[in-house]
């Protein structure tokens, strides 16, 4: 069971963030693969063309230049064979209708972005090891919704 | 006349494991000691058999066998929440360790193990998919549906809900309805 891997895709174009991201990723007790891409043009072509495997939890940044957040989101529910996947937004809004909408348009999660690498960690941690509960035991992934 | 005879438990126990598998003609490749890759999956029956098999040699299947344990553990939680939560007088640990015949501890210390989560928190999480089923098929109130999950209070049922999801119940009900309306569903 442990050598199971969880799939992780990252979009996010700031290069720390990026790297705030991976390092919190290679510390979790999880094992996790992790993509990066720097926005999202690169990343839906990624999916559109090589897709598999199909990733367990995408992260989206909701702020990118060329294609944002919420963009990649509704064109990844558009398409049957990501049906699968975990969204995870997260942005530095904590605007309250930016939230509802983003569940709405189809996220399973919403991170309120935290400004130092013990909470991002910690915020992670539980997202991964939610979704691996969601996987694990065949749960309602319909109903998966996570504010954090 | 007496000898003496020396062991090489290491080489001894994998010629052991390598012929016990060798009878089974599954193909397999010991990959490290204690530890076989097999490059199918096994069958139930394969499995039955081969557990057989090892047992003749005083070998257990350590990994399946606690994976077995920690599937019952899900099994009766699930059972637990969605037949009997309302019947159940007992708390939840004494329930698990009476069905399951071992000690609580050392179901949580397997399970916890094999899963990256406690059995509290599984329990928890059980409890809230279920409350968000009740909420949308919209039959019960939450105050009925804490009391048919065994919650002390509505605040209390509540209160979860909110720190397991960062929503509250009638945010996360709006929330799939809305989504509902969109994909015209």
């Amino acid at each position: 069971m442990n050598k199971d891997f969880t799939h992780i895709i990252l979009a996010d174009d700031d290069v720390d963030d990026r790297m705030f991201f991976t390092d919190a990723f290679d510390e979790l007790k999880i094992n996790t693969k992790v993509k990066t891409f720097k926005d999202g043009v690169y990343l839906m072509d990624f999916l559109n063309k090589h897709g598999k495997p199909v990733p367990h939890i995408l992260f989206l940044d909701l702020n990118m230049p060329r294609k944002c957040g919420m963009t990649c989101l509704q064109e990844l529910r558009q398409d049957k064979r990501f049906d699968s996947i975990a969204v995870a937004i997260y942005s530095t809004s904590a605007a309250e209708e930016d939230i509802e909408n983003t569940f709405v348009q189809g996220a399973n999660v919403y991170i309120k972005k935290p400004s130092d690498f013990k909470s991002l960690k910690k915020i992670l941690a539980t997202v991964v090891a939610l979704n691996w509960q969601y996987h694990t035991n065949s749960l309602n992934r319909e109903n998966f919704l996570l504010r954090i | 006349m007496k000898l003496f005879v020396k062991f090489d438990h290491h080489a001894l126990c994998t010629k052991v494991l390598k012929d016990k598998l060798a009878c089974l003609g599954i193909p397999h490749e010991v990959t490290a000691f204690g530890e076989v890759r097999f490059y199918q999956q096994l069958t139930a029956q394969e499995l039955g058999q081969l557990t057989v098999r090892l047992a003749e040699e005083h070998i257990e299947i350590v990994e399946s066998q606690k994976a077995i344990l920690v599937q019952k553990i899900k099994d009766t939680i699930v059972h637990m929440v969605f037949n009997d939560a309302e019947h159940i007088a007992v708390k939840s640990s004494t329930y698990l360790s009476e069905k399951l015949g071992h000690s609580y501890g050392f179901l949580a210390a397997t399970f916890t193990d094999a899963t990256y989560s406690s059995i509290e928190s599984f329990i928890i999480l059980q409890k809230i998919e279920h409350t968000k089923q009740l909420i949308l098929s919209g039959d019960l109130s939450l105050t009925e549906i804490s009391y048919k999950l065994n919650y002390s209070s509505v605040a209390h049922l509540s209160t979860q809900f909110k720190n397991v999801t960062g929503l509250t119940p009638s945010k996360f009900q709006r929330i799939i309805e809305k989504r509902k309306l969109l994909t015209g569903q």
